[in-house]
């Protein structure tokens, strides 16, 4: 199954289609020309001077290979990745020579063959330094993914729902047998869910199913009290999200939103699709003061961040509160995910 | 061996189901009858005034009023139920009772054990009121008061002020006092957030307040007196907690 991941295993290339990328090496490219002009000035203003000067040749030559690159986006992660590397560097002081020659027909160089080799080297390493960057970087966040994983992996179910579940499960099964077991069933299926390896991006249609399953439980024992409303849009078949992105915002829902009340409650879910993104609505009511609320931004924080390693910046969540007529009180979860279809 | 008088206080329907089956299962142990089941702390203090109770079975976490607050608030009656938590998991709660010996039970609760509480709930001493507060998390939603041997509930947000006066605290709503056997200094910290301080003896629902006026007092001094909405009297404000009252006032008509 392929990824969307900018950092999958084995294939240290970044993803080049990918805006955050594209920053990081817009800015790390820059910073090696000012670098660079620092050296061979002899003051401060000097070496702005340079740098301004030596802009004529690295903005046009970055712009064109982000070009090339996004385009060839789709094919890069398909070759071998010692392969895509070479090709990468060979592009960068092909292009870089290229532009020498290009500046000494519009005679504003003098050219010579020592200087179209000096261009094609300075391309070259300045590619293969923010391959390396890029590099350094996969090896940074690596464990980190491993220990988010894990984090999330103890943050996700609540002990109290797990133990609340199986008491109600037990009342069930004296007079209700059968309902225990589907209940049983659902149960099994959500921990099955929550302990297979969380590395790859899964189907929508899977995160769906499993939050389903997880409101079933919450409703055998909150009963009348939680109502929820789905409300699915135009949303691709073939979209994948990161794993077991919506279900702990809907337990931090039923948590803070539905227990707390007496009264029937509703958690909506809306997802919709406008243009190349897929827009997600939580909203459940809300009573807590935020102080108490401790729980819930450990969970946002943790899917924030988790969104940040498979999108960089692609991807946003936002939270707010909303006040309603009435006095009520609103809490709002609202995720951007960038909808590419995950065929190449 | 007499027959135990149990309520059950669960928000889930489901847990009070399978409390009742059990206690059902262990009836041969030890006798018991189920008089009443509420939903929140509210319901069994309701539930608790119509029937004679022994035992009362409270889960913590619940809607509008917790098990620990209810627990606080049967602590005042002249002859208590005993009381015997339940609890899904709650790591520092179950701590807590252990360490001070409180009687309870972890769902899903096992028939043994719930018959080994029931057994031990002649002996046991109730849990100290302090002991509970220190418990609670966040601040009550009542306050409560004994009177005629009955329990009174005060909802927190229809307390207009408190006043202390020689031993006891009376609690103002629109339309009645109510003597508290609590200290002033104590339910200042407590609901800081709700009320303020406008002389040694008095504390001020901030909601409550609709205006302030300047009188004088015997010396001729000027007083600053706080005006309250819904009642005619007037509460004085003492020249040490002027400023700060003052203070507050401000930042309330910005």
């Amino acid at each position: 199954m392929s990824s969307i991941r900018q950092n999958p295993a084995g294939q240290p290339l970044p993803d080049f289609r990918n805006f955050g990328v594209m920053l990081r090496i817009l800015l790390g490219v820059n910073l090696l020309a000012l670098a660079g002009a620092l050296v061979q000035s002899t003051g401060v203003v000097d070496s702005l001077q340079r740098y301004v000067a030596m802009a004529a040749w690295v903005q046009p030559l970055l712009l064109f290979n982000l070009t090339l690159l996004a385009l060839l986006g789709t094919i890069l992660p398909r070759l071998p990745s010692l392969v895509a590397q070479a090709v990468v560097v060979l592009l960068a002081a092909a292009s870089s020579a290229l532009l020498i020659d290009f500046w000494r027909f519009m005679a504003v160089d003098e050219g010579g063959w020592q200087r179209v080799l000096r261009a094609a080297l300075l391309g070259g390493l300045a590619a293969w330094a923010m391959l390396f960057y890029f590099a350094l970087r996969v090896r940074a966040f690596s464990p980190a993914l491993a220990e988010a994983r894990l984090q999330a992996l103890t943050a996700r179910i609540r002990p109290h729902f797990l133990f609340n579940t199986l008491n109600a499960v037990l009342s069930l099964i004296r007079s209700e047998p059968r309902r225990a077991e589907t209940a049983l069933e659902e149960l099994a299926d959500l921990f099955r869910a929550l302990m297979r390896d969380h590395r790859d991006l899964l189907p929508l249609a899977d995160e769906i199913a499993l939050c389903r399953q997880y409101l079933n439980l919450e409703k055998l024992r909150l009963g009348e009290r939680l109502n929820i409303e789905w409300e699915i849009a135009d949303v691709p078949d073939d979209l994948t999200v990161p794993p077991l992105m919506l279900q702990p915002l809907l337990e931090n829902a039923v948590y803070y939103g539905i227990e707390p009340s007496s009264e029937a409650g509703t958690v909506r879910i809306r997802f919709s699709r406008r243009g190349h993104e897929l827009h997600i609505d939580l909203a459940n009511p809300c009573f807590n003061s935020n102080k108490a609320q401790g729980g819930n931004r450990m969970a946002i924080a943790n899917i924030r961040e988790r969104l940040a390693l498979y999108y960089d910046l692609e991807a946003r969540l936002e939270t707010k509160d909303v006040m309603l007529d009435g006095g009520l009180r609103e809490y709002h979860v609202h995720i951007i995910l960038p909808c590419r279809s995950t065929k190449p | 061996m007499t027959t135990l008088s149990v309520i059950i206080v669960d928000d889930e329907v489901p847990a009070r189901t399978r409390l009742r089956d059990l206690l059902a299962d262990v009836y041969a142990e030890v006798p018991n009858a189920v008089v009443a089941e509420a939903g929140n702390g509210l319901q069994a203090v309701d539930a608790i005034a119509a029937h004679a109770v022994d035992v009362v079975l409270v889960d913590i976490r619940m809607p509008q009023m917790d098990g620990i607050e209810l627990a606080r608030h049967l602590a005042q009656l002249e002859h208590p139920p005993a009381i015997i938590f339940v609890t899904a998991f709650d790591g520092y709660a179950v701590q807590a009772f252990e360490l001070n010996a409180i009687d309870y039970l972890v769902k899903p609760v096992r028939a043994q054990r719930l018959a080994a509480a029931l057994q031990k709930v002649k002996q046991s001493r109730p849990a100290s009121p302090q002991v509970l507060a220190q418990l609670q998390q966040g601040a009550r939603t009542h306050l409560s008061c004994h009177e005629r041997g009955r329990l009174l509930l005060i909802p927190l947000p229809e307390i207009l002020y408190l006043k202390a006066d020689l031993k006891y605290v009376t609690a103002r709503t629109a339309s009645r006092e109510y003597l508290l056997d609590e200290s002033l200094t104590h339910l200042e910290e407590e609901f800081s957030e709700r009320f303020i301080r406008l002389h040694r003896s008095a504390l001020v629902a901030k909601e409550a307040i609709a205006g302030f006026e300047k009188s004088l007092d015997e010396d001729a001094e000027t007083q600053w007196q706080a005006l309250l909405r819904g009642i005619p009297e007037k509460l004085p404000v003492s020249r040490r907690q002027w400023p700060l009252v003052k203070s507050y006032a401000k930042q309330l008509s910005s």
